[in-house]
């Protein structure tokens, strides 16, 4: 059984076609890695998947059960967490508020301690700034926020959307090599990104999507050596 | 004239400390609902009365069975006021469900319309209640605190006139500072008020992070609409004669305070109320003494509205808010 399987997805972004049949999946411990330009439909497929895009067709299931345009507070706690475009921080909560927020359903306050020492492991800058703002902080620093308060659910399934949007080269390196991390431990992840060659360097499969359909799909080092891949994202 | 002022402000600081605290509590239902909703919730004023007239009932059923002079007056009041609040509250949720939510993708505009409407149908609903049950629809309930208090100012500095007051505004005053205290402590350090500031700052985010967003905008609602009730209870209490139409002048009021101090921010809304209950009273008390009887107390309603205008001219986002930016 696939961790998240999408067959036949349509979905309107307005009054707009933004996702058309797409199908995709992605299987326990993968790192799976969603590609294409700037308003191809990457965003959106991750929307629908956690039910801020409504699903006109086809279905979506996670772990084989049916989770199509199920509301986003259900789908996070089923597992799936999602670090959205443009980090998205609650600017005038505290860091420690920002993490902790990721924990809301979590009852239990030991648990909670737990993963948020987890996280600091990660990102130990995070703990030097508990107190901060979190929208008093740089792109990266919220990067690693944002990436923390998802890890705060302790999720299964991991969806980053273009995570290394805006950052310094350095700092987006650091962020795939956390990624990469994370994965090691168990967490399958499936990733959206405009920086193809990066992405589809650490990831184990790829999707190419382009005017909301999928247009080429394969094993990441298959897709970095296709003709067509490297014309349109890594010329 | 200057010496009029200074002899009376004593009193004007007792006085508009208490409208003051009463502005700052209905200014904080206004403002938490602004902030997670965008929504001006015109409704807020009759949430308010509502209260004023539940609170009244329970006092005059009290004082029918004898348990009024039973009790000591300020466990009469603790348990008016919890219940007049959980029942506000309840009502503020209902409306929220009922009313605003199916429309939480319309407009702004027709959701305005709709708190307005709400507001009239509260009104109308409590007068029609009223009018069965007791033949009149403005109601006088039983007074809870007898008592006079004096401030002796004079004994601070000669200049000072002493201040006198009904022990109810010392009540009224301590009630609707705890209250804020509570809520203060409820908004910034518990997880569900964690909750609403997140939904307030960002709603689709914070419902990846398991939150259920409606839930928790129903308990936004549910807490402004029982401090705007237990105010009203305060305000019965203080004044003893309340009609159905009393939600909406203070609701106006009570507004302009949220607005004052930045719509959407609490401690905003708490500083605009006392601002503006001072600012009120004080013209009330020396707006006739400073014009040569042009203008009388009476013009003192005028005064709020006056602060409203140059605020929304020269610091449209309030003394505490922050400039509003769109987001990208």
């Amino acid at each position: 059984m696939h961790v998240l399987e999408l067959t036949n997805v349509a979905a309107n972004y307005g009054a707009i076609q933004a996702l058309r049949d797409i199908h995709l999946f992605v299987d326990e411990g993968e790192i799976v890695t969603l590609i294409g330009s700037n308003g191809a439909g990457k965003s959106t497929t991750l929307k629908s998947i956690n039910g801020q895009v409504k699903v006109k067709a086809g279905s979506i299931t996670y772990r084989g059960n049916d989770i199509t345009n199920l509301p986003a507070h259900q789908t996070s706690l089923m597992g799936i967490a999602q670090v959205p475009e443009g980090r998205r921080i609650f600017p005038k909560l505290s860091v420690k508020e920002n993490l902790l927020i990721g924990a809301f359903s979590v009852k239990d306050k030991n648990t909670v301690e737990d993963r948020m020492e987890r996280i600091f492991g990660y990102f130990p800058k995070l703990k030097e700034r508990l107190e901060q703002k979190g929208g008093t902080m740089s792109g990266g620093e919220q990067q690693m926020l944002a990436m923390g308060r998802a890890l705060m659910m302790n999720p299964q399934l991991l969806m980053l959307d273009e995570p290394s949007m805006g950052l310094a080269p350095i700092i987006v390196e650091q962020i795939f090599e956390i990624i990469k991390e994370l994965n090691k431990e168990g967490v399958t992840i499936l990733l959206v990104e405009q920086n193809a060659f990066q992405s589809l360097q650490i990831a184990h499969r790829g999707y190419v999507i382009q005017t909301g359909e999928i247009v080429l799909e394969g094993r990441g080092p298959d897709l970095i050596r296709n003709e067509q891949v490297q014309e349109a994202y890594l010329a | 004239m200057l010496t009029d002022v200074i002899q009376t402000l004593p009193q004007v600081i007792v006085d508009g400390l208490t409208l003051g605290a009463v502005y700052a509590v209905i200014a904080i239902g206004y403002t938490m609902v602004y902030g997670i909703l965008e929504l001006i919730n015109f409704a807020h004023g009759e949430i308010f009365m509502t209260g004023a007239f539940i609170g009244t009932a329970i006092l005059l059923t009290f004082s029918g069975i004898g348990w009024l002079s039973a009790m000591p007056a300020i466990i009469v009041l603790i348990i008016v006021l919890i219940a007049t609040s959980i029942l506000t509250g309840f009502l503020g949720m209902g409306i929220e469900r009922v009313a605003y939510r199916p429309l939480r993708n319309a407009p702004k505009l027709i959701t305005l319309i709709t708190a307005i409407g709400i507001s009239f149908l509260l009104q109308d609903i409590i007068r029609f209640i009223a009018e069965v049950k007791k033949g009149n629809y403005i109601i006088t309930g039983p007074s809870l605190f007898t008592g006079k208090m004096k401030l002796e100012a004079s004994s601070l500095w000669p200049q000072f006139h002493d201040a006198s007051f009904k022990s109810t505004f010392l009540v009224v005053l301590i009630t609707a500072i705890i209250m804020m205290l509570v809520l203060d402590l409820f908004v910034n350090h518990t997880k569900w008020g964690m909750a609403i500031r997140a939904v307030a700052q960002d709603r689709d985010t914070a419902a990846l992070m398991t939150i259920n967003v409606n839930k928790v905008i129903s308990v936004t609602f549910f807490v402004g609409s029982a401090l705007g009730g237990a105010t009203g209870v305060l305000f019965a209490v203080q004044y003893g004669t309340i009609d159905p139409y009393i939600g909406f002048i203070l609701g106006i009021k009570a507004f302009t305070a949220a607005v004052l101090g930045g719509i959407g921010n609490i401690r905003g809304a708490m500083v605009g109320g006392m601002v503006i209950g001072m600012l009120e009273m004080f013209a009330a008390a020396n707006l006739s003494g400073l014009t040569g009887g042009v203008f009388g107390a009476e013009y003192k309603d005028v005064f709020a509205f006056i602060i409203l205008i140059v605020v929304l001219i020269f610091k449209p986002e309030g003394l505490f808010g922050k400039a509003a930016v769109e987001k990208v």
